[in-house]
């Protein structure tokens, strides 16, 4: 690679390090790192899964320079911030030569490295929509090491006072992914065992793992159901908690 | 690229003037241009920490960081803990409890260490293994790392 010239996007001012509160959203900045969103107290009230996440990416010198932007434009299957920001709704506002839009992130991802960008384009912000009723959400992963590996898979549930459950998966298909419940059988504690076994089948049934050097494919499936289950109790505990 | 790029940083303290080549990492500026060969280079992919140095007060990998970014910064690097022959109480630990085998993942420790007790000065034994996760000790001598960590916890002077 001969580039004529090469240009730091981190020295790029319109591209903030801040995470700003707009019009009911929280807007997190291009050149904010990880350690940032576990650090700022507006994330952590409202969007306490995607702490979680941000938490596990690599090692803490890793968190200390990777931003939540690069995370998603890097657009690995097994991103950990994905699944989080999935559940949360996040929308990517996009610039570049051809002007500004704003992508749904359900939207963003198109295969394993790959994204709806265009040539010439940057993520300027990644929004946040401050949540409007009570909701719960919990982050889990399963990794082979303590720290710094990738997903074998890694997952977010979301359960608000609706009775509506999001999931979103990583590592288990060629893009990280949400599914949503809203017949409420996840949420309701009346429900029989077997509504919401299988409920909770339907949503997986919607994965695709692979057999790889970071697990088998069986143990992918079988790891869904458990950190599902693990996830959704979580999360459930931290809605009923508001 | 031919054309170097001047930069500015200090580095333990002092003042460095020099000419930068772009391409470089800051790990290849500090042992090869400014001669501190205590930051080690390994996996050169930020995966196991031996290059790891403290840049304007946070720890990084800096065969993650380009040498020109490092352009009015500050760094902190094994070799900047001792005052003369006054160890750091880190160093020190690691001495006293045998933390040092081969010794090639221990500039790294050491100040993934320093930035743990600087940002958490009273650690559980899980946030010391948090903390020091992204360092490998090929010699697998985490045992004894930890425990020389948790003495410089203990010890007063220790930031």
């Amino acid at each position: 690679m001969r580039p004529a010239v090469v240009v730091d996007i981190k020295e790029v001012a319109d591209l903030s390090a801040e995470i700003a509160e707009v019009h009911g959203h929280l807007r997190i900045g291009a050149r904010v790192v990880m350690t940032d969103l576990m650090a700022d107290d507006r994330i952590r009230r409202h969007f306490l899964a995607l702490v979680e996440a941000a938490s596990v990416v690599g090692s803490v010198q890793i968190r200390n320079r990777a931003t939540l932007a690069g995370n998603i434009c890097n657009a690995s299957p097994a991103a950990d911030t994905a699944p989080a920001l999935l559940v949360y709704g996040a929308i990517v506002n996009l610039i570049g030569a051809v002007g500004a839009r704003r992508v749904p992130l359900t939207e963003f991802f198109t295969g394993p490295g790959r994204t709806v960008m265009q040539k010439g384009e940057l993520v300027a912000s990644i929004d946040l929509p401050v949540p409007p009723r009570p909701a719960g959400a919990a982050f889990g992963r399963v990794t082979r090491r303590y720290g710094v590996d990738l997903a074998t898979i890694n997952l977010c549930c979301r359960v608000d006072a609706s009775g509506e459950t999001r999931f979103a998966y990583g590592a288990v298909g060629p893009r990280p992914f949400l599914v949503t419940d809203s017949r409420g059988a996840l949420t309701d504690l009346a429900a029989s065992g077997d509504a919401k076994a299988e409920a909770l089948r339907e949503l997986i049934a919607q994965a695709s793992p692979i057999s790889d050097v970071r697990g088998g494919r069986e143990y992918r499936l079988a790891m869904l159901d458990v950190m599902s289950r693990r996830a959704l109790r979580t999360a459930g505990e931290r809605l009923r908690a508001q | 690229m031919s054309a170097t790029v001047p930069v500015k940083l200090i580095v333990n303290g002092r003042a460095h003037s020099i000419d930068a080549s772009p391409h470089h990492t800051l790990l290849e500026v500090l042992r090869d241009q400014i001669g501190l060969t205590g930051t080690k280079e390994c996996c050169a992919e930020g995966e196991c920490g031996a290059c790891t140095v403290i840049l304007d007060g946070e720890a990084i990998d800096s065969c993650l960081v380009l040498g020109v970014e490092a352009d009015g910064k500050t760094v902190l690097t094994i070799e900047g803990l001792a005052t003369g022959d006054r160890l750091d109480p880190i160093q020190q630990a690691f001495l006293d409890h045998g933390a040092v085998q081969c010794g090639f993942c221990i500039p790294g420790m050491i100040m993934s260490a320093k930035y743990l007790l600087m940002t958490n000065p009273r650690p559980t034994e899980d946030e010391i293994k948090e903390g020091l996760a992204g360092n490998l000790c090929r010699c697998a001598g985490y045992s004894r790392i930890i425990a020389a960590v948790t003495a410089a916890a203990e010890t007063p002077g220790t930031k």
